[in-house]
């Protein structure tokens, strides 16, 4: 299948080596962006809003994340890691957050800070935007909620929150700060350390004519390995590291479930989970949802308890948060100094729609394509199996229709024209070889 | 391109399920979203009402570039006064049906400020025809 080239920047990879197409990433991509051809997936990068459900599926991690490469915090002086709630989360109670820290600094960061620091200051903003938006205001924090909208849920573009989400508010105080110790920039080095690839994304190509200041994005899951290993080494602690930890028992809950919703006036939702999130999003497309002010949707169960890039378990892991959270302040100090500056700099332009190409951008074109998409799925037997290597029959349809699938593909079809006489077995058996890859057809012993 | 579907008197758990697929189909020809909105709420307005008001009806959508036809047929009581039922706040609704959250008396207008083209055929006794058009562009 022929893949476009892409304007946007991809958070995610598959390694052809690793892949054996086994086709489950297919079955889980809410936007059906990814097929299976010459026995690998592919990935339509256009279509795909970085949500990481085909990487938490995959069976051999022939996924790979486009993290940023660790040795890149030594290009910079000053090396900040912006670290999120969640990853203290991943260690057992009795690791101290102190311990962490030490061995953080031991891997060469020269100050942490806690992401969510911006959260005090910014939900006031929220309310206050809340108060004067088009409602259902849906939450900007989620990056993978943001690109289903776009991609999927155009008309709800409208609603997206456009405030900076708080990694972002984070990373510009420190910016901001360093400047004021008279620091050059090109010596500060702004790390976000990421429980998910949405964020890489985010933090990459954001949305609503934004640069972030951020560096370089820090995969949780490799970085986690790195930190337990030096605590299981149990190394000598040499550098010193700066720990701003300022942070209230509200940004620490702020990226679980409820974290957000229960800080905004009015009617609020929180929905968690891409099953749940997409199905609401439909009520709200369908205009069946009335007077709620704020939904806050994130594509993670547990939200970013869940994220894909999170070692423990989720439950776990949203359990630890609310304990900690339990020994902390409802506000913290720095929260005046994040005001002063906050409302200048935290709202973002217009959120395009990215809608998806299904058939053609000329409408003539386009419904003569859906038609006849139509009247192939007739001949479908309907009943998703994925053999094609399509995720769905009306998958398939479309990609004949655009010429990046033979009809042949679907393996019923092929079935009765061979019955037929139609179609020889050694054509069958090429057909499937193009989409499944030949190796699939040596003889197995398990 | 033409899309058919069918609506039941009285089954209003599927009312919508037209102008939810119909939106689809035009999301997926990628219409402009608002353009969209008005299809959706001009439909599903009108499929309510056979749902509400008429035994049961037929909808027949017609796509092409430059816009979107849908007739609407039904068998049912008909509309007795038309100005009237065209008036904002004019219902004939029964108590059940407004426990429903129906029967505000806000769908015919509703159809008529979404649409470019509104009629309505009524025969009492007999049905209701609607001829619903919007454009695209
Ligand atoms: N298909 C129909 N068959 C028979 N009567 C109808 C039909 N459609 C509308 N009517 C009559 O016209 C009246 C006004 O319709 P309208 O859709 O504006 O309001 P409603 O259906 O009563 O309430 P709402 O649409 O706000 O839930 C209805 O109460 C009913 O008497
Ligand atoms: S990241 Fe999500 S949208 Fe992108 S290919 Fe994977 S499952 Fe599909
Ligand atoms: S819920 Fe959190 S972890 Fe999951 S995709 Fe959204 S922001 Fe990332
Ligand atoms: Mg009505």
């Amino acid at each position: 299948m022929k893949l476009e080239q892409t304007t946007y920047n991809r958070a995610l990879e598959i390694v052809n080596d690793i892949c054996i197409g086994c086709s489950h990433c297919m079955k889980v991509c809410p936007t059906e962006a990814l097929r299976v051809s010459e026995g690998k997936a592919k990935i339509h990068v256009d279509w795909c809003i970085d949500c990481g459900e085909c990487y938490r599926e995959c069976p051999t991690r022939a996924i790979r994340v486009m993290d940023d490469d660790f040795s890149r915090i030594f290009n910079y002086t000053h090396r900040v890691l912006l670290v999120p709630s969640v990853f203290y989360a991943q260690f057992s109670d009795n690791i101290t957050k102190k311990r962490i820290n030490d061995i953080i600094g031991e891997l060469g960061f020269t100050e942490i800070c806690a992401v969510e620091q911006s959260i005090d200051s910014l939900i006031e903003e929220e309310n206050e935007y809340v108060r004067n938006a088009v409602k259902p205001v849906i939450s900007s924090f989620c990056p993978a909620v943001v690109r289903l909208v776009q991609v999927r849920f155009p008309s709800l573009v409208e609603n997206i929150m456009r405030l900076l989400p708080p990694i972002e508010i984070t990373a510009q105080y420190y910016k901001r700060k360093y400047a004021e110790y008279g620091i050059p920039d090109q010596e500060l080095g702004i790390f976000y350390l990421t429980p998910c690839i949405g964020k890489i994304a985010a933090v990459k190509s954001p949305v609503g004519g934004y640069t972030s200041p951020i560096n370089g994005v820090i995969n949780m899951d490799y970085f986690y390995n790195k930190v337990y290993l030096a605590y299981k080494q149990k190394i000598p602690v040499t550098k010193e590291v700066v720990v701003n930890n300022a942070i209230s028992s509200k940004g620490v809950l702020f990226p679980t479930t409820g974290g957000e919703a229960r800080l905004i006036e009015g009617k609020t939702l929180s929905i968690d989970g891409m099953k749940n999130v997409i199905d609401f999003l439909e009520m709200l497309e369908n205009e069946e949802v009335d007077g709620v002010d704020f939904l806050e949707l994130r594509a993670c169960d547990q939200s970013c308890a869940g994220g894909i890039l999170s070692h423990r378990n989720r439950f776990l892991i949203a359990e630890s948060m609310r304990n900690y959270a339990s020994t902390l302040g409802g506000e913290h100090e720095l929260v005046s100094d994040y005001k002063k500056h906050c409302s200048a700099v935290i709202h973002m332009e217009k959120i395009e729609p990215r809608s998806m190409v299904k058939y053609d951008k000329d409408l003539d074109l386009a419904i003569v394509k859906m038609e006849k998409a139509r009247e192939l799925r007739r001949l479908f037997p309907g009943i998703d199996c994925g053999a094609c290597g399509a995720p769905s029959c009306e998958a398939l349809a479309e990609d004949v229709v655009k010429e990046q699938a033979d009809i042949n593909d679907c393996i019923f079809l092929r079935t009765l024209y061979e019955k037929r006489g139609e179609l020889s077995l050694e054509e069958a058996v090429k057909i499937m070889e193009s989409i499944w890859g030949k190796d699939r057809f040596v003889k197995r012993n398990y | 391109m033409h899309l058919e579907f069918k609506v039941e008197g009285g089954d209003f758990s599927n009312a919508g399920s037209a102008s939810s697929q119909i939106k689809r189909v035009l999301k997926q020809l990628n219409i402009d979203p608002s353009v969209i909105k008005r299809v959706v709420v001009a439909l599903y307005e009108a499929e309510v009402n056979i749902v509400a008001h008429a035994y049961r009806g037929r909808i027949d959508a017609y796509i092409s570039s430059s816009g979107i036809v849908l007739k609407l047929e039904d068998e049912g009581p008909g509309i007795p006064d038309v100005g009237k039922a065209m008036t904002k706040g004019f219902s004939t609704a029964s108590k059940e049906v407004r426990e429903m959250g129906f029967g505000a008396g806000m769908g015919l207008p509703n159809i008529s400020d979404n649409s470019d083209v509104f009629t309505i055929d009524t025969i009492v006794g007999k049905g209701t025809s609607l001829n619903i058009e919007i454009k695209f562009r």
